[in-house]
């Protein structure tokens, strides 16, 4: 069993939590991503900045830009990740971004950087299946899993191409926007999910929008797993390299609600 | 003028090569080994690509869309009662053909090459934007889309996109930013004249490519209403294809022009290049006439080894804005912020199938400086009557230098995609005068 598979195999549905790599700054990572674990996140996705963060609203863009403006390089969210792996050897890792810092040196090169710093899967906003070879041939050949994201507009033809290739967890998009923006209504997060999972055979997880233990709660009794993002972004931004206390907070509250959650649909 | 023309050209034949300045493509295409495909005007394939540029990198949410649009784009191409509607609105609203012109003074000034111009700085709204308005706003509406949104730069797409929109009745959201908005004032007047609503957008330099960003964003959060319009040959595909399509236009009026008039091809043809949709129009109805070289100019602001925005010069391939392309880029790929004093030339990318013209050696690519480009801006006022965009003057400059190297018998045709008056209270600072 992988270290995701794991992670979504303790009989309980998964918290999955993103902040962004170098937020503020570099050093103040490591503390951040401990308090995710300690808080009982479940799988981590550690962000990588870009100067064009098309998909995200707000908040993660202003993350993305605090932390290349730390002067966040490519090898420091390597050397985070490698140093997350050494402290907490069974945590799921992934890293998550976009195309080009992830494919500029070839995307070979980036597949064995991942499975020297340990991490479990990558997700790109911008590779679409209709681009896989630029991407998931040499994440697959290495052994890294590639998570890909699913939307409200990923009908039913789409969504075996969406699911051919991808591995770890399916990450469902539940609004049609950006990141930051409000959660889409319950019952069209649970008929999406319902529907996803009839045809999937890897975990689902929800994201965007989702800010509250209520929401992740309520999110978490059709879902495998429930992503939060901007929430810990807005702590980060508030606390700056004091958020590691706040964030274990956070995280200790939406982890209650997520694991305890009855599920309906197995 | 035509006979001045005439006689300057003797009789036509396969004309020598020009021995302009610029060669330094050529010399390292020689040593790649690209195969010459029997048509440069087949692309890109079925998935998009120009050879290894082009694409389709969006974000899962907008990929349905991109598909429905190309099926939608196959249709209209196929459909007589479009082109009809296209053409007729290019030729009553636009006011095409736009006229091919001799420049007798320049080409005297300038002592070489006869300097013509393809002049789509008559076209209404002042540029060669409005024809891929038109194409786009058709297709838009084909597909029972209710709303319309684009990114722009100098304001030029911009106010195109604004004013198809009113001749058709459709909201129309323009984002452009905050550093446009503050340089190209004249044109933020006119986009809410014309009934648009004009966000600025302050992340990043608050320039073209976060203008882009910010309406990717808009469409991720409206697909099911909203139509983006871009404003340059590029984007994922079928953006590049179609863009050039609609732009080609000013490339086939040229080629027919030039045959009728003088009865031969130009030896050179040359355009500026910001996304590189007048470059492309001008450009792809003569990729497959071997005697024709073409020159794309790109901009070199304050110098190719300071802040500039020639990614083909400066940058390498990479992946932004749903395609792969020439960036300016850091080693990590970060997006490195352009510079040009033309607003419409300062963005960080090209579109994919200049990429690809380059790397297969069919077209050259130069660029030119902020001074070189002022330069070429005042000599069009002073030899022509003619006050050109700054974007074009661009090209200006790159045949100020090119003309004189180059044979009296020999022709270049360079694309006037823009007038002047957007620019005039800029140009006036850079000059030193206060209006
Ligand atoms: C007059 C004019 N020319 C050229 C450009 C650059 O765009 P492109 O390279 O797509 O022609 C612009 C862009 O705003 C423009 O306004």
């Amino acid at each position: 069993m992988t270290r995701l598979s794991s992670a979504f195999a303790k009989g309980r549905p998964a918290l999955v939590t993103f902040v962004t790599g170098g937020d503020p700054t570099p050093d103040a990572t490591a503390s951040i991503l401990d308090a995710l674990v300690e808080g009982g996140a479940d799988v981590i996705e550690l962000g990588m900045p870009f100067t064009d963060p098309m998909a995200d609203g707000p908040a993660i863009q202003l993350a993305n830009l605090r932390s290349l403006g730390a002067g966040t390089k490519t090898a420091d969210i390597l050397r985070i990740a490698t140093e997350f792996r050494a402290r907490h050897p069974e945590v799921p890792l992934v890293l998550m971004g976009y195309a080009n810092p992830m494919t500029i040196r070839g995307s070979e090169w980036f597949a064995a950087e991942c499975v020297k710093a340990g991490v479990d899967g990558v997700i790109c906003v911008d590779i679409p299946p209709e681009e896989d070879p630029e991407l998931g041939p040499a994440l697959r050949a290495a052994g890294v899993s590639l998570i890909r994201l699913a939307t409200p507009t990923t009908d039913a033809a789409r969504l075996p191409a969406v699911l051919d290739g991808s591995s770890g967890f399916l990450y469902y998009v539940s609004v049609a926007g950006i990141t930051g923006m409000q959660q889409a209504a319950q019952a069209s997060i649970d008929e999406a999910v319902a529907r996803i999972k009839a045809s999937a055979t890897i975990p689902v997880a929800v994201g965007f929008g989702v800010r509250t233990p209520e929401q992740a709660g309520a999110i978490a009794k059709v879902a495998d797993g429930v992503v939060v993002g901007s929430a810990f972004i807005d702590l980060v931004e508030k606390h700056g390299a004091d958020a590691a206390g706040p964030i274990k907070e956070l995280t200790a509250a939406l982890a209650a609600a997520v694991h305890s959650a009855r599920r309906e649909i197995a | 003028m035509q006979d001045l023309a005439i006689l300057l050209w003797p009789a036509p034949k396969s004309p020598p090569l020009p021995i302009w300045t610029f060669r330094k493509g050529s010399a390292k295409r020689s040593a790649m080994t690209v195969q010459t495909p029997n048509s440069f005007r087949n692309q890109p394939d079925e998935r998009g690509h120009f050879g290894q540029f082009g694409g389709r990198y969006v974000a899962e949410t907008l990929m349905p869309l991109i598909l429905d649009l190309e099926q939608e784009y196959r249709k209209a191409k196929a459909d007589p009662a479009f082109q009809a509607e296209f053409d007729d609105l290019l030729e009553h609203y636009v006011g095409r053909p736009s006229p091919l012109y001799f420049a007798p003074r320049l080409t005297e000034e300038l002592g070489g090459a006869q300097v013509w111009f393809k002049r789509d700085e008559l076209n209404h709204t002042g540029a060669h934007k409005i024809n891929n308005c038109i194409g786009q706003i058709l297709l838009a509406m084909r597909m029972g889309k209710t709303r319309i949104i684009a990114e722009t730069g100098a304001g030029q797409h911009g106010v195109a996109t604004a004013t198809v929109c009113a001749r058709f009745g459709l909201p129309c959201v323009i984002f452009m930013g905050a550093t446009d908005v503050e340089r190209q004032k004249p044109n933020v007047f006119r986009m809410k004249l014309l009934g648009a609503e004009v966000v600025p957008v302050t992340a990043g330099a608050g320039t073209l490519k976060d203008a882009m960003n910010e309406a990717l964003r808009d469409w991720v959060a409206n697909v099911h209403n909203t139509f983006y319009i871009i404003g340059t040959a590029a984007g994922p595909h079928p953006y590049p294809e179609l863009v050039r399509d609609f732009q080609s236009v000013i490339g086939k009026e040229a080629r027919a022009q030039m045959l009728s008039r003088i009865g031969r091809l130009p030896d050179l043809l040359v355009a500026a290049i910001g996304g590189g949709s007048n470059a492309i129009g001008l450009f792809h109805p003569f990729l497959d006439d071997a005697s024709v070289k073409m020159l794309g100019v790109e901009a070199a602001g304050h110098g190719l080894d300071k802040e500039h925005a020639a990614s083909l010069a400066g940058g390498r391939p990479g992946i932004l804005h749903g395609n792969k392309t020439y960036l300016l880029q850091d080693e990590d790929g970060q997006i490195t912020e352009g510079h040009s004093i033309s607003a419409g030339l300062d963005y960080p990318g090209i579109g994919p199938e200049h990429s690809w013209l380059k790397e297969i050696g069919r077209v050259d690519y130069t660029s030119v400086t902020d001074v070189e480009a002022l330069d070429g801006f005042q000599l069009l006022c002073r030899t022509e009557g003619i006050i050109p965009a700054l974007e074009p003057a661009h090209a200006i400059a790159a045949v100020k230098k090119i003309a004189p190297t180059m044979g009296k018998d020999q022709i270049i045709l360079a694309n006037l995609c823009g007038r002047g008056d957007k620019d005039i209270f800029s140009v006036a600072e850079h000059l030193g005068v206060s209006l």
